[in-house]
Protein backbone atom coordinates (compact mmCIF):
# COMPACT_ATOMS: atom_id res chain seq x y z
CA UNK A 1 0.00 0.00 0.00
CA UNK A 2 1.91 3.61 -0.99
CA UNK A 3 0.56 6.76 -2.61
CA UNK A 4 0.26 4.94 -6.02
CA UNK A 5 -1.76 2.05 -4.74
CA UNK A 6 -4.77 0.62 -6.83
CA UNK A 7 -7.09 -1.49 -3.97
CA UNK A 8 -10.68 -0.79 -2.97
CA UNK A 9 -10.81 2.63 -1.30
CA UNK A 10 -10.35 3.58 -5.35
CA UNK A 11 -12.63 6.54 -4.96
CA UNK A 12 -10.48 7.88 -2.19
CA UNK A 13 -7.67 9.88 -3.05
CA UNK A 14 -4.11 9.62 -2.11
CA UNK A 15 -1.22 12.36 -1.74
CA UNK A 16 2.30 12.14 -0.90
CA UNK A 17 3.34 14.77 1.45
CA UNK A 18 6.79 16.02 2.00
CA UNK A 19 7.67 16.83 5.46
CA UNK A 20 8.13 19.90 6.37
CA UNK A 21 5.02 20.97 5.18
CA UNK A 22 4.13 23.81 3.62
CA UNK A 23 0.53 25.97 3.19
CA UNK A 24 0.03 25.24 -0.08
CA UNK A 25 -0.04 21.36 0.44
CA UNK A 26 -2.03 21.49 3.02
CA UNK A 27 -4.55 23.55 1.48
CA UNK A 28 -5.27 21.09 -0.83
CA UNK A 29 -5.77 18.45 1.65
CA UNK A 30 -9.64 17.21 2.03
CA UNK A 31 -10.98 14.96 4.92
CA UNK A 32 -10.59 11.23 3.82
CA UNK A 33 -7.79 11.39 1.74
CA UNK A 34 -5.25 8.83 2.20
CA UNK A 35 -1.92 10.57 2.91
CA UNK A 36 1.76 8.93 3.10
CA UNK A 37 4.40 10.70 4.63
CA UNK A 38 8.22 11.16 3.41
CA UNK A 39 10.82 13.14 5.02
CA UNK A 40 11.36 14.09 9.27
CA UNK A 41 8.74 13.63 11.82
CA UNK A 42 9.00 13.62 15.95
CA UNK A 43 6.90 11.75 18.49
CA UNK A 44 5.71 13.64 21.31
CA UNK A 45 2.97 13.42 23.85
CA UNK A 46 2.82 14.48 27.64
CA UNK A 47 5.81 13.37 28.77
CA UNK A 48 7.67 15.89 26.80
CA UNK A 49 4.46 18.63 26.85
CA UNK A 50 5.12 18.31 30.46
CA UNK A 51 8.79 18.65 30.42
CA UNK A 52 8.51 21.81 27.46
CA UNK A 53 4.93 23.39 28.36
CA UNK A 54 4.95 22.50 31.86
CA UNK A 55 8.36 22.89 33.70
CA UNK A 56 9.74 25.55 31.20
CA UNK A 57 12.61 23.31 30.28
CA UNK A 58 14.46 24.18 26.70
CA UNK A 59 13.09 22.18 23.93
CA UNK A 60 16.53 19.53 23.42
CA UNK A 61 16.85 20.77 19.75
CA UNK A 62 15.15 23.53 18.17
CA UNK A 63 12.09 22.17 17.05
CA UNK A 64 11.25 24.53 13.83
CA UNK A 65 14.53 23.43 12.58
CA UNK A 66 13.90 19.85 12.73
CA UNK A 67 10.67 19.35 11.46
CA UNK A 68 6.53 21.02 11.70
CA UNK A 69 5.10 17.36 12.17
CA UNK A 70 4.37 15.87 15.38
CA UNK A 71 3.11 12.49 16.14
CA UNK A 72 1.55 11.31 19.36
CA UNK A 73 3.73 7.83 19.14
CA UNK A 74 5.29 5.81 21.50
CA UNK A 75 7.09 3.21 19.42
CA UNK A 76 7.49 -0.48 20.38
CA UNK A 77 11.46 0.14 20.57
CA UNK A 78 14.48 -0.88 22.26
CA UNK A 79 18.25 0.21 22.82
CA UNK A 80 20.69 -1.95 21.98
CA UNK A 81 24.14 -2.08 24.06
CA UNK A 82 26.07 -0.73 21.69
CA UNK A 83 23.53 2.51 22.30
CA UNK A 84 22.09 1.53 18.73
CA UNK A 85 18.07 1.74 18.27
CA UNK A 86 16.20 -1.39 17.40
CA UNK A 87 12.75 0.68 16.40
CA UNK A 88 9.77 -2.26 15.57
CA UNK A 89 6.51 -1.20 15.25
CA UNK A 90 5.31 2.46 15.77
CA UNK A 91 1.53 3.39 16.56
CA UNK A 92 -0.70 6.60 17.72
CA UNK A 93 -1.75 6.88 21.46
CA UNK A 94 -4.75 8.66 21.33
CA UNK A 95 -4.85 12.40 20.92
CA UNK A 96 -7.98 13.55 22.64
CA UNK A 97 -5.86 13.71 26.29
CA UNK A 98 -3.78 16.30 24.90
CA UNK A 99 -5.68 19.29 24.30
CA UNK A 100 -5.08 20.80 27.04
CA UNK A 101 -1.55 21.49 25.73
CA UNK A 102 -2.78 22.49 22.14
CA UNK A 103 -2.22 26.13 22.42
CA UNK A 104 1.28 27.05 24.47
CA UNK A 105 2.31 23.95 21.71
CA UNK A 106 1.47 25.53 18.65
CA UNK A 107 3.43 28.72 19.61
CA UNK A 108 6.05 27.16 20.98
CA UNK A 109 6.73 24.19 18.18
CA UNK A 110 5.35 25.73 14.98
CA UNK A 111 3.86 22.36 13.98
CA UNK A 112 1.46 22.42 11.27
CA UNK A 113 1.04 18.76 11.49
CA UNK A 114 -0.41 16.65 14.04
CA UNK A 115 -0.55 12.69 13.86
CA UNK A 116 -2.52 10.51 15.95
CA UNK A 117 -5.21 8.62 16.95
CA UNK A 118 -8.57 9.18 17.44
CA UNK A 119 -8.49 13.05 16.30
CA UNK A 120 -9.22 15.93 18.34
CA UNK A 121 -12.52 17.45 19.53
CA UNK A 122 -14.28 19.50 16.98
CA UNK A 123 -13.56 22.61 19.04
CA UNK A 124 -9.86 21.92 19.16
CA UNK A 125 -10.06 22.31 14.97
CA UNK A 126 -11.91 25.16 15.44
CA UNK A 127 -9.90 26.98 17.72
CA UNK A 128 -6.61 25.70 17.59
CA UNK A 129 -5.54 23.75 14.71
CA UNK A 130 -7.10 25.89 11.55
CA UNK A 131 -5.79 29.07 13.22
CA UNK A 132 -2.57 27.58 13.70
CA UNK A 133 -2.60 26.97 9.58
CA UNK A 134 -2.40 22.88 11.07
CA UNK A 135 -4.54 19.75 9.84
CA UNK A 136 -4.69 16.57 11.26
CA UNK A 137 -3.98 13.20 10.28
CA UNK A 138 -5.16 9.66 12.05
CA UNK A 139 -3.50 6.60 12.20
CA UNK A 140 -5.73 3.78 10.80
CA UNK A 141 -7.40 1.03 12.29
CA UNK A 142 -6.00 1.12 14.96
CA UNK A 143 -3.51 0.59 14.27
CA UNK A 144 -0.63 -0.18 11.20
CA UNK A 145 1.92 -0.55 13.49
CA UNK A 146 4.05 -2.86 10.98
CA UNK A 147 3.40 -0.61 7.75
CA UNK A 148 4.40 2.76 10.26
CA UNK A 149 7.62 1.09 11.43
CA UNK A 150 8.65 -0.18 7.38
CA UNK A 151 8.58 3.14 6.75
CA UNK A 152 11.11 4.56 8.99
CA UNK A 153 14.42 4.92 6.66
CA UNK A 154 15.94 6.04 10.07
CA UNK A 155 16.43 6.50 13.96
CA UNK A 156 18.03 10.32 13.48
CA UNK A 157 17.79 11.28 17.25
CA UNK A 158 15.96 10.36 20.52
CA UNK A 159 15.54 13.19 23.14
CA UNK A 160 15.21 12.64 26.92
CA UNK A 161 15.51 8.94 26.79
CA UNK A 162 16.82 9.21 30.20
CA UNK A 163 14.33 11.49 31.66
CA UNK A 164 11.22 10.44 29.75
CA UNK A 165 12.06 6.32 29.20
CA UNK A 166 11.71 4.72 25.97
CA UNK A 167 7.69 4.99 25.31
CA UNK A 168 7.46 8.51 26.28
CA UNK A 169 10.74 10.29 24.79
CA UNK A 170 11.09 12.29 21.77
CA UNK A 171 12.22 10.37 18.70
CA UNK A 172 13.24 11.93 15.81
CA UNK A 173 12.22 9.88 13.11
CA UNK A 174 13.24 9.97 9.24
CA UNK A 175 10.44 8.34 7.20
CA UNK A 176 9.34 7.25 3.70
CA UNK A 177 6.29 6.83 2.06
CA UNK A 178 4.94 6.70 6.21
CA UNK A 179 1.27 5.82 5.99
CA UNK A 180 -1.51 5.09 5.69
CA UNK A 181 -2.92 8.24 7.29
CA UNK A 182 -6.50 9.63 7.11
CA UNK A 183 -7.36 13.33 6.39
CA UNK A 184 -8.89 14.14 9.61
CA UNK A 185 -9.21 17.76 10.56
CA UNK A 186 -8.47 19.84 7.20
CA UNK A 187 -7.26 23.37 6.49
CA UNK A 188 -10.60 25.17 7.57
CA UNK A 189 -10.98 22.90 10.93
CA UNK A 190 -13.66 20.42 9.41
CA UNK A 191 -13.82 17.37 10.90
CA UNK A 192 -14.14 13.58 9.45
CA UNK A 193 -14.89 11.96 12.77
CA UNK A 194 -17.47 14.90 13.60
CA UNK A 195 -18.79 14.11 10.01
CA UNK A 196 -19.42 10.52 10.28
CA UNK A 197 -20.67 10.72 13.80
CA UNK A 198 -23.87 12.75 12.27
CA UNK A 199 -24.73 10.23 10.17
CA UNK A 200 -23.83 7.46 12.44
CA UNK A 201 -26.62 9.30 15.00
CA UNK A 202 -29.42 9.12 12.68
CA UNK A 203 -29.60 5.36 13.44
CA UNK A 204 -28.79 5.73 17.51
CA UNK A 205 -32.27 5.81 18.61
CA UNK A 206 -33.79 2.74 16.25
CA UNK A 207 -31.39 1.36 17.40
CA UNK A 208 -32.23 1.13 21.30
CA UNK A 209 -36.38 0.67 20.15
CA UNK A 210 -38.26 -1.58 22.27
CA UNK A 211 -35.49 -2.43 24.69
CA UNK A 212 -36.35 -1.02 28.65
CA UNK A 213 -34.42 0.75 30.49
CA UNK A 214 -32.66 -0.91 33.60
CA UNK A 215 -34.03 -0.70 37.19
CA UNK A 216 -31.47 0.85 38.16
CA UNK A 217 -29.99 3.79 36.44
CA UNK A 218 -26.32 5.10 37.07
CA UNK A 219 -25.44 7.69 39.00
CA UNK A 220 -24.66 11.03 37.17
CA UNK A 221 -25.32 9.16 33.61
CA UNK A 222 -25.73 10.80 30.30
CA UNK A 223 -28.83 10.14 28.61
CA UNK A 224 -28.00 11.63 25.17
CA UNK A 225 -26.66 8.46 23.26
CA UNK A 226 -25.33 11.94 20.98
CA UNK A 227 -22.78 12.78 22.83
CA UNK A 228 -18.96 11.56 22.77
CA UNK A 229 -17.31 10.48 25.46
CA UNK A 230 -14.03 12.20 24.21
CA UNK B 1 7.20 -39.07 36.37
CA UNK B 2 9.40 -36.90 34.24
CA UNK B 3 9.59 -33.27 35.23
CA UNK B 4 8.52 -30.22 32.58
CA UNK B 5 11.57 -28.45 32.57
CA UNK B 6 12.19 -24.84 33.66
CA UNK B 7 14.39 -24.18 31.05
CA UNK B 8 11.21 -24.92 28.67
CA UNK B 9 9.01 -23.54 30.39
CA UNK B 10 11.10 -20.14 29.60
CA UNK B 11 11.97 -20.59 26.21
CA UNK B 12 8.22 -21.48 25.21
CA UNK B 13 7.38 -18.14 26.92
CA UNK B 14 9.71 -16.25 25.32
CA UNK B 15 8.51 -17.78 21.90
CA UNK B 16 5.29 -17.02 23.10
CA UNK B 17 5.41 -13.70 23.51
CA UNK B 18 7.28 -12.86 20.35
CA UNK B 19 4.45 -14.91 18.17
CA UNK B 20 1.64 -13.29 19.81
CA UNK B 21 3.01 -9.99 19.12
CA UNK B 22 3.91 -10.17 15.21
CA UNK B 23 1.54 -13.15 14.39
CA UNK B 24 -1.79 -12.58 14.34
CA UNK B 25 -4.14 -16.04 14.98
CA UNK B 26 -5.39 -17.29 11.68
CA UNK B 27 -8.92 -17.22 12.77
CA UNK B 28 -9.46 -13.63 13.49
CA UNK B 29 -7.72 -13.12 10.33
CA UNK B 30 -10.18 -15.33 8.48
CA UNK B 31 -13.15 -13.77 10.51
CA UNK B 32 -11.85 -10.07 9.36
CA UNK B 33 -11.67 -11.54 6.28
CA UNK B 34 -15.56 -12.24 6.22
CA UNK B 35 -16.06 -8.92 7.43
CA UNK B 36 -14.57 -6.93 4.34
CA UNK B 37 -16.78 -9.12 2.32
CA UNK B 38 -20.00 -7.59 3.92
CA UNK B 39 -18.57 -4.38 4.25
CA UNK B 40 -20.00 -1.59 2.21
CA UNK B 41 -18.77 1.44 3.25
CA UNK B 42 -15.87 3.21 1.17
CA UNK B 43 -13.67 3.95 4.72
CA UNK B 44 -14.67 1.06 6.45
CA UNK B 45 -13.63 -1.32 3.88
CA UNK B 46 -10.68 0.66 3.60
CA UNK B 47 -9.17 0.61 7.29
CA UNK B 48 -10.06 -3.55 6.63
CA UNK B 49 -7.69 -3.78 4.09
CA UNK B 50 -4.91 -1.51 5.50
CA UNK B 51 -5.55 -3.60 8.63
CA UNK B 52 -5.13 -7.28 6.78
CA UNK B 53 -1.99 -5.27 4.57
CA UNK B 54 -0.20 -4.38 8.21
CA UNK B 55 -0.81 -8.45 9.42
CA UNK B 56 1.48 -9.36 6.01
CA UNK B 57 3.97 -6.42 6.85
CA UNK B 58 4.32 -7.85 10.55
CA UNK B 59 4.73 -11.38 9.50
CA UNK B 60 7.48 -10.82 6.66
CA UNK B 61 9.16 -8.68 8.47
CA UNK B 62 8.85 -10.08 12.34
CA UNK B 63 8.07 -6.65 14.10
CA UNK B 64 4.99 -6.45 16.17
CA UNK B 65 1.76 -5.65 14.97
CA UNK B 66 0.70 -2.61 16.53
CA UNK B 67 3.38 -0.66 18.49
CA UNK B 68 0.74 -0.79 21.54
CA UNK B 69 1.65 -4.38 22.52
CA UNK B 70 -0.77 -3.99 25.49
CA UNK B 71 0.30 -5.27 28.90
CA UNK B 72 1.23 -8.68 28.09
CA UNK B 73 -0.28 -11.54 30.84
CA UNK B 74 0.02 -15.07 30.96
CA UNK B 75 -3.12 -18.02 31.27
CA UNK B 76 -1.60 -21.23 33.03
CA UNK B 77 -3.74 -24.26 32.42
CA UNK B 78 -1.98 -27.16 34.33
CA UNK B 79 -3.19 -30.92 34.08
CA UNK B 80 -3.70 -32.51 37.59
CA UNK B 81 -0.60 -34.43 37.12
CA UNK B 82 1.64 -31.73 35.70
CA UNK B 83 5.47 -31.98 37.54
CA UNK B 84 6.75 -28.73 37.07
CA UNK B 85 10.59 -28.46 38.02
CA UNK B 86 11.07 -26.37 40.57
CA UNK B 87 7.54 -25.89 41.10
CA UNK B 88 4.66 -22.96 40.29
CA UNK B 89 6.99 -20.81 42.08
CA UNK B 90 9.73 -21.12 39.23
CA UNK B 91 7.67 -21.51 36.60
CA UNK B 92 6.19 -17.34 37.34
CA UNK B 93 10.08 -16.84 37.42
CA UNK B 94 10.51 -18.16 34.42
CA UNK B 95 7.52 -16.28 33.07
CA UNK B 96 8.68 -13.02 33.95
CA UNK B 97 12.34 -13.51 32.90
CA UNK B 98 11.43 -14.55 29.58
CA UNK B 99 8.76 -11.48 29.34
CA UNK B 100 11.82 -8.95 30.43
CA UNK B 101 13.81 -10.87 27.61
CA UNK B 102 11.08 -10.53 24.85
CA UNK B 103 10.10 -6.79 25.71
CA UNK B 104 14.14 -5.84 24.63
CA UNK B 105 14.03 -8.18 21.59
CA UNK B 106 11.23 -8.27 19.81
CA UNK B 107 11.01 -5.46 20.93
CA UNK B 108 7.42 -4.65 22.55
CA UNK B 109 6.79 -0.84 23.79
CA UNK B 110 7.32 -1.13 27.67
CA UNK B 111 3.77 -0.48 28.57
CA UNK B 112 3.83 -1.11 32.36
CA UNK B 113 4.65 1.38 35.02
CA UNK B 114 3.68 1.96 38.66
CA UNK B 115 0.09 3.73 38.56
CA UNK B 116 1.24 6.55 40.88
CA UNK B 117 4.56 6.99 40.88
CA UNK B 118 4.52 6.20 37.00
CA UNK B 119 8.37 4.50 36.98
CA UNK B 120 8.78 2.40 33.90
CA UNK B 121 10.95 -0.98 34.52
CA UNK B 122 11.37 -0.81 31.36
CA UNK B 123 10.51 -4.44 30.36
CA UNK B 124 6.80 -4.99 31.36
CA UNK B 125 7.63 -6.55 34.51
CA UNK B 126 6.94 -5.19 37.83
CA UNK B 127 4.33 -5.30 40.72
CA UNK B 128 1.10 -7.67 39.29
CA UNK B 129 2.72 -7.79 36.30
CA UNK B 130 2.27 -9.71 33.98
CA UNK B 131 -0.82 -11.42 35.54
CA UNK B 132 -0.74 -14.61 35.61
CA UNK B 133 -4.27 -16.88 35.69
CA UNK B 134 -4.68 -20.36 36.34
CA UNK B 135 -6.81 -23.40 35.62
CA UNK B 136 -6.80 -26.74 36.29
CA UNK B 137 -7.96 -29.89 33.92
CA UNK B 138 -8.65 -33.82 35.35
CA UNK B 139 -5.01 -36.16 34.10
CA UNK B 140 -1.82 -35.32 31.82
CA UNK B 141 1.31 -34.23 33.01
CA UNK B 142 1.50 -31.17 30.96
CA UNK B 143 1.04 -27.47 31.57
CA UNK B 144 -0.17 -25.17 28.69
CA UNK B 145 1.17 -21.67 28.46
CA UNK B 146 -1.35 -19.17 26.83
CA UNK B 147 0.05 -15.63 26.20
CA UNK B 148 -2.10 -12.41 25.44
CA UNK B 149 -1.30 -8.62 24.80
CA UNK B 150 -4.46 -6.67 24.79
CA UNK B 151 -4.56 -3.24 25.14
CA UNK B 152 -5.83 -1.56 28.24
CA UNK B 153 -7.77 1.56 27.67
CA UNK B 154 -11.15 1.42 25.89
CA UNK B 155 -13.59 -0.81 25.50
CA UNK B 156 -14.51 -2.35 28.47
CA UNK B 157 -17.05 -1.48 30.95
CA UNK B 158 -18.97 -3.29 33.69
CA UNK B 159 -22.97 -3.21 35.46
CA UNK B 160 -24.44 -4.88 37.78
CA UNK B 161 -28.16 -5.12 35.98
CA UNK B 162 -30.88 -6.95 37.82
CA UNK B 163 -33.18 -10.04 36.80
CA UNK B 164 -36.12 -7.83 35.83
CA UNK B 165 -33.79 -6.32 33.63
CA UNK B 166 -33.31 -9.45 31.68
CA UNK B 167 -32.28 -9.52 28.04
CA UNK B 168 -33.18 -5.94 27.36
CA UNK B 169 -30.85 -4.97 29.91
CA UNK B 170 -27.98 -6.94 28.46
CA UNK B 171 -28.62 -6.03 24.99
CA UNK B 172 -29.31 -1.93 26.20
CA UNK B 173 -25.64 -2.08 27.89
CA UNK B 174 -24.14 -4.39 24.42
CA UNK B 175 -25.07 -1.17 22.39
CA UNK B 176 -24.03 1.63 25.16
CA UNK B 177 -20.58 -0.43 24.94
CA UNK B 178 -20.75 -0.55 21.59
CA UNK B 179 -21.27 3.23 20.85
CA UNK B 180 -19.12 4.47 23.56
CA UNK B 181 -16.24 2.73 22.77
CA UNK B 182 -16.74 2.84 18.97
CA UNK B 183 -16.65 6.43 18.30
CA UNK B 184 -13.48 7.76 16.26
CA UNK B 185 -13.08 3.66 16.95
CA UNK B 186 -11.76 4.09 20.62
CA UNK B 187 -12.00 0.37 21.01
CA UNK B 188 -9.98 0.15 17.69
CA UNK B 189 -12.93 -2.48 16.31
CA UNK B 190 -14.09 -4.50 14.72
CA UNK B 191 -13.35 -6.71 17.77
CA UNK B 192 -13.86 -10.32 19.39
CA UNK B 193 -16.00 -9.27 21.88
CA UNK B 194 -16.53 -11.29 25.08
CA UNK B 195 -19.41 -10.63 27.83
CA UNK B 196 -19.02 -12.03 31.29
CA UNK B 197 -22.54 -12.59 32.43
CA UNK B 198 -22.86 -13.57 36.32
CA UNK B 199 -20.13 -14.88 38.86
CA UNK B 200 -19.10 -12.12 41.70
CA UNK B 201 -18.70 -8.94 40.64
CA UNK B 202 -14.67 -9.29 40.06
CA UNK B 203 -15.48 -12.68 38.50
CA UNK B 204 -18.36 -10.85 36.12
CA UNK B 205 -15.24 -8.87 34.52
CA UNK B 206 -12.88 -12.18 34.67
CA UNK B 207 -14.72 -14.25 32.66
CA UNK B 208 -15.81 -11.41 30.14
CA UNK B 209 -12.01 -10.79 29.31
CA UNK B 210 -11.29 -14.49 29.01
CA UNK B 211 -14.47 -14.83 26.81
CA UNK B 212 -12.80 -12.36 24.15
CA UNK B 213 -9.15 -13.52 24.82
CA UNK B 214 -9.21 -17.18 25.65
CA UNK B 215 -11.77 -18.21 23.01
CA UNK B 216 -11.50 -18.28 18.85
CA UNK B 217 -13.73 -17.09 15.87
CA UNK B 218 -16.62 -19.07 15.03
CA UNK B 219 -16.84 -20.98 18.72
CA UNK B 220 -19.81 -20.92 20.58
CA UNK B 221 -20.68 -22.09 23.75
CA UNK B 222 -22.40 -25.65 24.87
CA UNK B 223 -25.73 -23.86 26.25
CA UNK B 224 -27.69 -23.60 23.54
CA UNK B 225 -29.38 -20.59 24.92
CA UNK B 226 -26.01 -18.66 25.60
CA UNK B 227 -25.20 -19.85 22.00
CA UNK B 228 -28.21 -18.03 20.68
CA UNK B 229 -27.46 -14.94 22.81
CA UNK B 230 -23.98 -14.85 20.73
CA UNK B 231 -25.33 -14.99 17.93
CA UNK B 232 -27.92 -12.42 18.64
CA UNK B 233 -25.34 -9.86 20.02
CA UNK B 234 -22.92 -10.04 17.10
CA UNK B 235 -26.28 -9.41 14.15
CA UNK B 236 -27.04 -6.29 16.69
CA UNK B 237 -23.40 -4.94 16.92
CA UNK B 238 -22.81 -5.44 13.06
CA UNK B 239 -26.28 -3.82 12.59
CA UNK B 240 -25.76 -0.45 14.50
CA UNK B 241 -24.51 1.46 11.19
CA UNK B 242 -21.10 1.88 12.74
CA UNK B 243 -17.79 0.20 10.91
CA UNK B 244 -14.38 0.29 12.22
CA UNK B 245 -12.71 4.09 13.23
CA UNK B 246 -16.38 5.04 13.95
CA UNK B 247 -16.53 5.55 10.35
CA UNK B 248 -20.35 4.69 8.57
CA UNK B 249 -20.10 0.80 7.84
CA UNK B 250 -20.81 -2.64 9.43
CA UNK B 251 -17.56 -4.12 10.93
CA UNK B 252 -17.74 -3.79 14.61
CA UNK B 253 -18.01 -7.36 16.15
CA UNK B 254 -16.16 -10.10 14.55
CA UNK B 255 -17.32 -12.30 16.71
CA UNK B 256 -19.02 -12.74 20.16
CA UNK B 257 -18.48 -14.75 23.04
CA UNK B 258 -19.76 -14.60 26.53
CA UNK B 259 -19.30 -16.79 29.97
CA UNK B 260 -21.69 -17.82 32.31
CA UNK B 261 -21.28 -18.34 36.30
CA UNK B 262 -23.86 -18.40 38.83
CA UNK B 263 -24.39 -15.30 40.51
CA UNK B 264 -26.37 -14.22 43.61
CA UNK B 265 -30.13 -14.33 43.32
CA UNK B 266 -31.00 -10.75 43.15
CA UNK B 267 -28.49 -9.24 40.95
CA UNK B 268 -27.02 -10.12 37.39
CA UNK B 269 -23.49 -8.54 37.10
CA UNK B 270 -22.44 -8.05 33.60
CA UNK B 271 -18.86 -7.07 31.88
CA UNK B 272 -18.24 -6.17 28.24
CA UNK B 273 -14.54 -5.99 27.06
CA UNK B 274 -13.53 -5.59 23.01
CA UNK B 275 -10.42 -7.60 22.10
CA UNK B 276 -8.73 -5.48 19.19
CA UNK B 277 -7.55 -5.40 15.26
CA UNK B 278 -4.69 -6.96 16.98
CA UNK B 279 -6.23 -9.57 18.58
CA UNK B 280 -3.06 -11.26 20.03
CA UNK B 281 -3.05 -14.71 21.91
CA UNK B 282 -0.48 -17.40 21.40
CA UNK B 283 -0.40 -20.60 23.48
CA UNK B 284 2.06 -23.64 23.91
CA UNK B 285 1.48 -26.73 25.27
CA UNK B 286 4.93 -28.67 27.02
CA UNK B 287 4.69 -31.84 27.92
CA UNK B 288 6.61 -34.00 30.64
CA UNK B 289 8.62 -36.15 28.23
CA UNK B 290 9.89 -32.37 26.69
CA UNK B 291 7.48 -32.06 23.69
CA UNK B 292 6.35 -28.40 23.41
CA UNK B 293 3.71 -27.48 20.55
CA UNK B 294 2.46 -24.22 19.64
CA UNK B 295 -0.99 -23.28 18.93
CA UNK B 296 -3.51 -20.30 18.81
CA UNK B 297 -6.54 -21.34 20.44
CA UNK B 298 -6.09 -21.22 24.09
CA UNK B 299 -9.04 -24.14 24.79
CA UNK B 300 -9.06 -22.28 28.34
CA UNK B 301 -12.95 -22.99 28.76
CA UNK B 302 -14.09 -27.01 29.06
CA UNK B 303 -16.45 -29.20 30.24
CA UNK B 304 -14.20 -29.10 33.43
CA UNK B 305 -14.38 -25.31 34.01
CA UNK B 306 -18.05 -25.23 33.15
CA UNK B 307 -19.26 -27.82 35.17
CA UNK B 308 -22.46 -27.73 37.24
CA UNK B 309 -22.37 -30.92 39.48
CA UNK B 310 -20.80 -31.19 43.10
CA UNK B 311 -19.29 -34.50 41.89
CA UNK B 312 -16.97 -34.84 38.19
CA UNK B 313 -18.77 -38.27 37.18
CA UNK B 314 -17.19 -40.49 34.91
CA UNK B 315 -20.07 -39.80 32.48
CA UNK B 316 -18.59 -36.40 32.89
CA UNK B 317 -15.29 -37.07 32.40
CA UNK B 318 -16.22 -38.87 29.06
CA UNK B 319 -16.93 -35.55 27.85
CA UNK B 320 -13.91 -33.99 29.01
CA UNK B 321 -11.08 -32.43 26.33
CA UNK B 322 -7.37 -33.11 28.05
Amino acid sequence: MDGSGTESGGGLRRKRLKVPVDDAALRELELGDIVFLDGVIYTGREGLYQRILGDGIEPPVPLREISNANFHCSPAASVNDDGTYNVGAVTATASFRFSKWLDAWFETSGCKLIIGKGGMSPEDYKTQLAPNGAVYLTTVGYGTGALLGRAIKRVVDVHWLEELGIAQAMWVLDVENFGPLIVESDFEGNSLFEQQNKLVNEKVEAAYEGLKPPALARYGETTNREDEVV
Amino acid sequence: MAMIKADAIEEAAYELTAKAAIEIPQDYRDGLRGMLKGEEAELSRFVLEAMLENYEAAEQDRRAMCADTGVPRFFVKAGNEAQIEGGFVELETRLRRALARATHDVPLRPNRVHPLSRKDNNNNVGIGAPEIDYTFEPGGNWVDITTVHKGGLFGSDYRMLFPGDGIDGIKRFFLDVMYEFGRRGLACQPAIVGVGLGGSKDIAMTLGKQAACLRTVGDRNPDQQVAALEDELKEMGNSIGMGPMGYVGSSMVVDCHIEVGCCHTGGMPISIHSFCLSSRRAVARLHGDGRIEYRTDPNWFTPYSRRESVEWTEAEQSLAVV
